[in-house]
């Protein structure tokens, strides 16, 4: 039977993440934990988290998930999601500057003060809040069946910038253009929150559930 | 086409159940928060809030099963107030499935408890929710206090500043009542929405007084709230969530339709 691990690292709360998985993992048996061995054994993981970056990455260390995410990275489908997806880059400037686990080459930067609205020069708020666009870059089978231009549901104040853009898979608009989602072979990762995104993000975990891990050549 | 503007829906909830008299002919068990919640998330809501309005602390871990089978079914953000005194009523209410809770008697009674809910858990799931009177006369330049006990008790707190100051501690959205409109069902207070609005740099809920959809518009184009709470106009009946946002669409503003 299929399984699917939760990491559980202590930054934030996985209830809402666990409860939208088991929504649709259908017979897919669902683990919340930190031990090395459950989250080896499964077939997926998610990378969840929300919080600030030094404190995610503290307490990986801490639990030596630091090292068993970038074991698990090589060959299993692993989502990232929010702070999990800032911590796979290399570096975040968030709480003084914070190295990360370095799977995707890049940055996590903060909107910069006195962002305006590209197209009306209203002042946008931060943090990043609410329900925005998520224009699909690339295709991928995590996108399945989510129509291109999809609202997901945002909260955060820095944000991800791969080096390379052929890691990007999503983008969305907010003063600034900025990467809602990356991918590289079996990783893939949102800035938004699918867990509270109703149908489309139900459906990005229903693929993820569903998803070998491999991308199959663009045609 | 950027970030929606977000319709909140807020329910009150005393001892588990939907108070204020919501009427849908359709639903089996209009008391029933779940009942409830689903509908309002079928209907296209952004988030739903919660208001545990329950005065005993023995019915108040009702409140705790009511957010966990919501947020076994609706996945949308869920805010609940009321009642969020010490830290670990943060934690329970978010090891529920509450997304954000909102912080109200308790920030007045100590501010700095807002700090160390936003050190502890997060600013993104921080709100702190101001109820706010005016209290300049007609021909002063507008001044508005923050004002607890439903609107009964006054604290001298200059509403302005007392945002900004929640914002300085961690709050990372401010829900914003004037008490002078809620019930009253003749819009909000704009002045008081807008100048909240452009003295903090957290997205801002409007609250009190919507009566019709237009006010809905108003809150966001002349308050310029980054969302707009309402409860009675849902929950009668009289306009779905989906109405507001067709209405809302229709004069311009962005939302998730």
């Amino acid at each position: 039977m299929a399984s699917i691990a939760i990491i559980d690292y202590g930054m934030g709360n996985l209830h809402s993440i666990a409860k939208a998985v088991e929504h649709v993992a259908g017979d897919a048996r669902v683990w919340v934990s930190a031990d090395p061995d459950t989250i080896r054994r499964a077939d997926r993981v998610i990378f969840p988290g929300v919080g600030a970056i030094r404190d995610c990455m503290a307490e990986l260390h801490r639990l030596g998930l630091d090292d068993l995410l970038r074991e698990v990275a090589r060959d299993k489908p692993l989502l990232g999601v929010c702070l999990g997806m800032q911590a796979l880059l290399d570096h975040s400037e968030e709480n003084g500057g914070v190295e990360c686990l370095g799977l995707i080459p890049g940055q996590v930067r903060r909107f910069p003060g006195g962002l305006t609205d590209t197209a009306s020069g209203v002042r946008l708020k931060i943090p990043h809040m609410g329900w925005n666009q998520v224009h699909q870059t690339a295709p991928h089978p995590l996108w399945s069946d989510i129509p291109d231009g999809s609202r997901f549901y945002f909260v955060h104040s820095y944000y991800a910038t791969p080096a390379d853009p052929a890691h990007l898979a999503g983008r969305t608009e907010y003063g600034l253009g900025f990467a809602a989602a990356v991918a590289r072979e079996n990783l893939f990762a949102v800035q938004c929150h699918p867990e509270k995104s109703q149908h489309a993000g139900l459906q990005l975990l229903a693929n993820f559930v569903r998803w070998n891990g491999e991308v199959p050549a663009h045609h | 086409m950027g970030l929606a503007k977000r319709i909140i829906p807020c329910l009150d909830v005393d001892a588990g159940r939907v108070v204020k008299g919501v009427k849908f002919v359709e639903i089996r068990d209009a008391g029933d928060p779940v009942e409830v919640a689903r509908r309002y998330d079928e209907e296209g809501a952004d988030e739903i809030t919660f208001l545990d309005i329950t005065a005993s602390s023995d019915d108040r871990e009702t409140m705790v099963h009511v957010v966990e089978q919501v947020a076994g079914e609706v996945f949308i953000p869920l805010t609940v107030g009321g009642g969020i005194r010490e830290l670990p009523d943060i934690r329970r209410m978010l090891n529920a499935g509450a997304d954000k809770v909102a912080i109200n008697t308790a920030a007045v009674a100590r501010p700095e408890f807002v700090r160390e809910a936003a050190e502890r858990f997060g600013s993104q799931c921080i709100v702190v929710a101001i109820d706010a009177k005016r209290v300049s006369d007609e021909d002063e330049p507008p001044r508005w206090e923050i004002f607890t006990h439903g609107g009964r008790k006054a604290t001298g707190l200059d509403a302005i500043e007392w945002a900004r100051r929640m914002v300085d501690y961690g709050a990372g959205e401010i829900l914003l009542t004037s008490m002078d409109r809620d019930g009253t069902r003749n819009g909000f207070d704009l002045e008081l929405v807008r100048a909240v609005s452009e003295a903090v740099e957290v997205p801002v809920i409007a609250s009190g007084g919507v009566g019709n959809l237009d006010h809905l518009v108003e809150g966001v184009v002349e308050g310029k709230a980054d969302a707009v709470l309402a409860a009675s106009i849902f929950h009668f009946g009289e306009f779905s969530i989906h109405q507001a946002k067709e209405h809302m669409a229709a004069a311009g503003v962005e939302v998730r339709l």
